[in-house]
């Protein structure tokens, strides 16, 4: 193990030679990438980092603060559904329009009235726990489907809603410029995850996990702290939401089921509790799978559901959990 | 008599018809090293939790520095400078021994959201400052050893001084100590005995004890309250308290079988 002289060298996020040239390597190929892939596997990554984003914040709620959410689809759709509308209801002036700022505040908007739903979920949360939250979280992303559905003045109802082109100053923003823009958009918000669960938040935050009344006695406001959980992770989830709607350019209510929330929840599940890089693996597999699958649609649910089942049984600390028990046994090899 | 630093009065409190604390009336001075003791069920653990905001009393008062404590959740209790352990663990058993006294440095962090956020200089300074004070109680409680081990993995007694060094950590005016020798072999408990004095002596902290090892608790504190029933019915020394015939029926029953 190396030796850390400082106590500042405690606080790094990538450590040594080794990580910083994989790091580099791994930002280098998905800057490069458009200039050789063809253009369904760039939308395929899109997906990926908007999936990424959502799981994201996804498992700072379950994995880390130990709040269950099984409606996040709710808090997608309502960044979804928020930029939409200030794409196309908002009265905006020809240059804000050509010049990107129209985009940029649907994005900020979709994440801050997200974040506000989700301080709004946050509050009976400070009362319920375990089985009960579960359910109320599950009710919450249900009726935002409902509302959505059969509000058809806001939503458009069962025929959609139709995103005008993101345009950036001459350009107008293709599959290949919406790739920069959202994996630039993961790899921010990827980073301050990080920052988060290494700080005293994100401490505070798997102290409500492991013992909330521990973390009371120390110190930790519950309320603020459930919270912020509840609004952080929903913010991710809807610029998430926005996101996807920037990159297929039409929503509809049928995109945020009860299904869509569980497809998220196994993200994480199979990706791994309580780490961001498993959140990403879990985002990852399960972008890919289903297009994988395609001939098996009607059966997505029951692969989701067995595989939840596997990995619980048999690597419950996920895809990640299994990566870092490989990592130690070749770092204690030969022994 | 200097103004005692905690200051309690008629404090009651009930479970359903069940009083477990009746009429309490309690001063510890700043400074001091006092034990509470009594059999299972006596009202201890209840006081412990009327004191630092888990439970709300009936009635009564408690004086903290001359203010007012009630009212107060747990952890505006702990921000005014009240620290305590549990009689069953309380740790944050996923995260290491380093994880959990960072937990204690917590409410002494005035970095926002978005400078955690941010990873900003400011919450980097301050991260390493508490880092520091986190270490030093680490040297201190000889737990440097286990520094990066996961506290569940920790052996009993261990757990039990990680709990008092989390406590440490928040750098209390008064430490409240829930049986915080259960589960230790007998050199843990010796050992425990030098720490809590010098918790006292070198730190200045106020303690207070809820014990059922009785020869550890007469060998260390300035004076003894016996609760039973959730009445207080003997106070003083530990030989005075050993003497007193309610405290000699309480532990050991109304009538001698031989």
């Amino acid at each position: 193990m190396e030796l850390r002289e400082r106590y500042e060298e405690d606080l790094f996020l990538v450590r040594g030679a080794l990580a910083w040239t994989a790091l580099i390597a791994f930002c280098a190929a998905l800057l490069l990438l458009p200039r050789a892939a063809p253009g369904y596997l760039l939308f395929t990554l899109s997906l990926i980092a908007v999936n990424s984003i959502i799981a994201v914040g996804l498992n700072l709620l379950v994995g880390y603060t130990g709040q269950i959410s099984l409606g996040h689809a709710g808090f997608v759709a309502i960044g979804a559904y928020t930029a939409g509308l200030v794409m196309t209801k908002v009265p905006w002036p020809e240059p804000l329009m050509a010049w990107g700022v129209s985009w940029l505040a649907a994005l900020s908007a979709a994440g801050l009235v997200a974040a506000a739903f989700g301080f709004l979920v946050g509050v009976p949360a400070l009362r319920l726990t375990g089985p009960y939250l579960t359910i109320a979280t599950l009710g919450f992303g249900i009726a935002i489907h409902q509302v959505l559905t059969n509000w058809d003045r806001l939503s458009g109802g069962r025929t959609g809603l139709f995103l005008p082109k993101l345009l950036f100053g001459p350009w107008r923003l293709g599959e290949r410029q919406l790739y920069y823009v959202a994996i630039i958009l993961a790899g921010l918000l990827v980073w301050v995850a990080f920052n988060l669960v290494r700080s005293h938040v994100g401490r505070a935050f798997v102290a409500i996990r492991d013992s909330d009344i521990a973390a009371e006695v120390m110190g930790v406001n519950l309320t603020v702290y459930k919270t912020l959980a509840f609004a952080v992770s929903a913010a991710y989830a809807g610029i998430g939401g926005a996101m996807l709607a920037f990159i297929l350019g039409y929503l509809e209510p049928q995109l945020f089921t009860l299904f869509e929330s569980i497809y998220y929840f196994s993200m994480i599940v199979i990706g791994g509790l309580g780490t961001v890089p498993g959140s990403i693996l879990g985002a990852a597999l399960l972008t890919v799978l289903p297009q994988q699958l395609a001939a098996l649609k009607q059966w997505l649910p029951l692969v989701y559901g067995g595989t939840i089942v596997l990995v619980m049984a048999i690597e419950p600390r996920g895809l990640y959990g299994r990566w870092m028990k490989i990592k130690l046994w070749f770092k204690a090899w030969p022994f | 008599m200097p103004l005692p630093l905690l200051d309690i009065n008629e404090l009651t409190i009930s479970f359903g018809g069940i009083t477990a604390l009746s009429d309490i009336h309690l001063q510890v001075s700043p400074g001091a090293l006092i034990s509470v003791i009594g059999p299972n069920g006596a009202g201890k653990t209840t006081l412990f939790n009327c004191i630092c905001g888990l439970y709300r009393p009936d009635r009564g008062t408690v004086r903290f520095h001359g203010e007012p404590l009630l009212g107060f959740k747990p952890d505006a209790v702990a921000r005014r400078g009240i620290a305590r352990t549990f009689q069953n663990i309380e740790l944050f058993l996923r995260m290491t021994v380093i994880e959990n006294l960072l937990l204690g440095r917590h409410l002494h962090f005035r970095a926002g959201f978005f400078d955690a956020a941010a990873g900003s200089p400011r919450w980097r300074r301050e991260e390493i400052r508490h880092r520091e004070v986190a270490e030093r109680i680490l040297d201190f409680l000889d737990l440097q050893a286990v520094r990066d081990r996961r506290v569940g993995d920790l052996p009993l007694g261990r757990q039990r001084l990680v709990e008092l060094a989390r406590a440490l950590a928040t750098e209390p005016k008064l430490l409240l100590l829930d049986e915080p020798s259960s589960g230790m072999t007998a050199e843990e408990k010796d050992d425990l005995v030098f720490r809590i004095r010098d918790i006292r002596e070198e730190m200045g902290v106020t303690v207070m004890l809820v014990e059922h090892d009785l020869k550890l608790v007469m060998g260390i504190s300035d004076w003894i309250t016996v609760l039973d029933h959730g009445l207080k019915i003997a106070q003083g020394t530990a030989a005075e308290v050993q003497a007193d015939p309610d405290v000699i029926k309480a532990y050991l029953g109304e009538t001698a079988i031989y």
